[in-house]
């Protein structure tokens, strides 16, 4: 057996209840199947970076997964038919953390909501925005004249 | 002529490699925020981290501004187009 991460996202508009009775469900598959779940969070409500079929927001759920490769292809199977599962990620991982997730420590600590605190630049340098996008390129002396368009006033 | 133009090579040339020590510009190399005993672990989940290595308009920093080491920068990366691809962090921002 090895060891997983899996995160998924449910669908904004499901109750917590109902994700829960979702998680369980995925759970269920991995015990059928000879694994087993070590640790199960739920980060809640949580804002999206972008749109995702429509969300924008979701609910996520986080199982570390102690199983054989065949359950959790079975689990990311019925994700994938789930319509309420708008995404899902799972990575093969050296060990199991133990305790709460980086993400549970952020929300325990209350620091989830304030992104911007000011962008600083690193060590002693100053921030430095990203390149400006390039423009569309100067015509060249080789290239071929503007087409005339046909009935244009010259 | 010639003694002149030799005479101050001559010149140039000590005074160059005393000043090569004392550059204006000089900054101390930083090492990379991943190693050592303190460091953090590079985790697709903790966004409060990767944000810190990621523009304002969510790129990714490169490492000579960084000074990541090029086996964490790696890491980082994958770490970040991970959150990205689960609506932690964005892919672009206008």
């Amino acid at each position: 057996m090895s060891f997983y991460e899996s995160v998924f996202i449910a669908r904004q508009d499901i109750s917590a209840a109902q994700v829960e009775a979702l998680a369980d469900g995925f759970a269920q598959v991995i015990q059928d199947n000879g694994g087993k779940v070590a640790k199960r969070e739920y980060w809640g409500l949580r804002n999206l970076a972008y749109r995702i079929k429509k969300n924008r927001k979701g609910h996520y759920v986080l199982f570390n997964l102690d199983a054989p490769p065949a359950a959790v292809n079975e689990m990311e199977r019925t994700m994938r038919i789930n319509e309420d599962v708008v995404r899902y990620l799972t990575v093969r991982v050296e060990a199991l953390e133990e305790g709460p997730s980086a993400m549970m420590q952020a929300r325990a600590r209350g620091d989830d909501r304030d992104r911007e605190r000011g962008r600083r630049g690193f060590g002693d340098r100053e921030p430095r925005g990203d390149r400006e996008p390039r423009g569309d390129r100067e015509p060249r002396a080789g290239d071929a004249p503007p087409r005339e368009r046909e009935g244009a006033p010259s | 002529m010639s003694e002149e133009r030799g005479q101050g090579g001559q010149g140039a040339g000590g005074g160059g490699r005393g000043g090569g020590t004392r550059r204006p510009f000089f900054r101390r190399r930083k090492s990379c925020p991943f190693s050592g005993p303190h460091a953090p672990k590079i985790d697709h989940k903790d966004i409060k981290l990767l944000q810190r290595f990621v523009s304002e308009r969510g790129k990714i920093v490169p490492s000579r501004i960084t000074a990541v080491s090029a086996k964490k920068q790696r890491e980082l990366a994958q770490a970040i187009k991970r959150a990205r691809f689960l609506g932690l962090l964005p892919y672009s921002v206008r």
